[in-house]
C-alpha cells in the first residue's frame, strides 16, 4: 500500500467487523520527536489471549472463506522497517487498541496520503449506528472531528448520503491543513 | 470553507427526498475493500462512485463496499447490481471509468462491456 492512510483504512475496518460502535483514530506528527504515532480503539468484541498471540500470523484469521489475513501483518512490518513499534492491546467483550509508531523521516515511511478519505470511506462502508471520532494532531496543531456532532445536525438524514460524505471530506480535508499551517509561522 | 449551515442545507434538501430515496428498490454499486481491493486502489474508486452520485443526484442508487471474494489479481472490482437485472462485475477499475460507468450503465441501463470481468478473461 503507498499511502498511510490506506493501512488505517484496513485496520479500522477489523473494529467494523468486531461489532464496535465506537471507532476512534488518532493521528500525532511529533515534529520534534521526528515520529508519527497512530491509535485506532474500539469498543469491538476484542480478542481472548491466545487469538491475540497469534493475531500478528499472517495465516490467522476469523473469516471462513480463507486462511489468510494480511492486515496486521504487513502494518507490523512496516512499523518495523520504520524503525518505530507496533502495538496491540486487547480485551474480550471491551475492545482493541493497536499503537503504531513510525520514524517520520523514514525512507521507508509512505506518505499519510488522504486520511479524509479514508474517514469517509470507514463512514460510508460502516452501519449507521457506529459513531467514528478522529483526531489529528501536526506540532501544536489540532484538529477534531466526531460523526456524533455532524448526526446532530443531520436530525436523521443518514450519514452516507452523498452530499453528506461530501461535506465531511471537505471539512476535514479544510481541518487538516487548517491544523498543518498552524506550526509553519 | 465548510461550514456547519452548509450541512444544514444538505439536511433540509435531503429530508424531502429521503422518502424517494428509502422507498424505491434501486441501483446498488458494490467495491471490493479487503486488503487486498485497497491495495489495488479501491478506495479513491468508491469515493469517485459517491462523487458522481452525488453530482447527479441519484436517489435511488446506493454505494455500499463488501469483503474480499477471492479474485484479489483483479481488484479493484465494482458490482453494480440493478433490480431486476443480472449482476455485472467490472475489474480493474480506476476512478477515470466511474463517470462512464456510471452514465451507460447505472444511468442508462448498458453495461460498459469493455470493462466487465467477461472481457478482461
Amino acid at each position: 500500500m503507498n499511502e498511510l492512510s490506506l493501512y488505517i483504512l484496513d485496520l479500522a475496518q477489523n473494529s467494523v467487523a468486531a461489532k464496535a460502535t465506537r471507532i476512534r483514530i488518532s493521528i500525532e506528527i511529533d515534529l520534534d520527536k521526528d515520529l508519527i504515532r497512530v491509535f485506532i480503539e474500539d469498543n469491538g468484541c476484542g480478542m481472548d489471549e491466545a487469538f491475540l498471540k497469534r493475531v500478528v500470523s499472517p495465516f490467522s484469521t476469523t473469516r471462513k472463506t480463507r486462511k489468510v489475513g494480511l492486515g496486521i501483518p504487513m502494518i507490523k512490518q512496516l512499523c518495523e522497517m520504520c524503525e518505530g513499534e507496533f502495538g496491540i492491546e486487547s480485551t474480550v467483550g471491551v475492545g482493541t487498541k493497536l499503537s503504531l509508531t513510525f520514524t517520520r523521516s523514514h525512507v521507508d515511511l509512505p506518505p499519510m496520503g488522504a486520511i479524509e478519505d479514508t474517514i469517509v470511506s470507514l463512514i460510508n462502508g460502516s452501519p449507521e449506528d457506529i459513531e467514528f471520532e478522529f483526531s489529528y494532531r501536526y506540532g501544536e496543531g489540532l484538529f477534531e472531528f466526531s460523526t456524533q456532532e455532524v448526526r446532530q445536525v443531520l436530525s436523521g438524514v443518514p450519514l452516507n448520503t452523498p452530499d453528506v460524505l461530501i461535506w465531511i471530506r471537505g471539512y476535514l480535508e479544510e481541518g487538516i491543513a487548517e491544523a498543518e499551517s498552524s506550526i509553519t509561522n | 470553507m465548510k461550514s456547519i449551515a452548509d450541512l444544514e442545507k444538505i439536511r433540509n434538501k435531503t429530508l424531502s427526498q429521503v422518502n424517494l430515496r428509502r422507498e424505491s428498490d434501486g441501483t446498488r454499486i458494490v467495491v471490493g475493500m479487503a486488503t487486498c481491493g485497497i491495495a489495488a486502489g479501491a478506495r479513491p474508486v468508491m469515493n469517485a462512485f459517491v462523487e458522481e452520485v452525488g453530482k447527479r443526484n441519484l436517489l435511488d442508487v446506493v454505494v455500499a463496499q463488501t469483503g474480499c471474494i477471492g479474485m484479489c489479481r483483479y481488484e479493484p472490482i465494482v458490482d453494480v447490481i440493478k433490480p431486476g437485472q443480472d449482476k455485472v462485475t467490472y475489474v480493474k477499475v480506476t476512478p477515470e471509468m466511474v463517470a462512464r460507468i456510471v452514465a451507460e450503465h447505472v444511468v442508462n441501463g448498458q453495461p460498459v462491456v469493455e470493462y466487465t470481468i467477461g472481457a478482461a478473461e
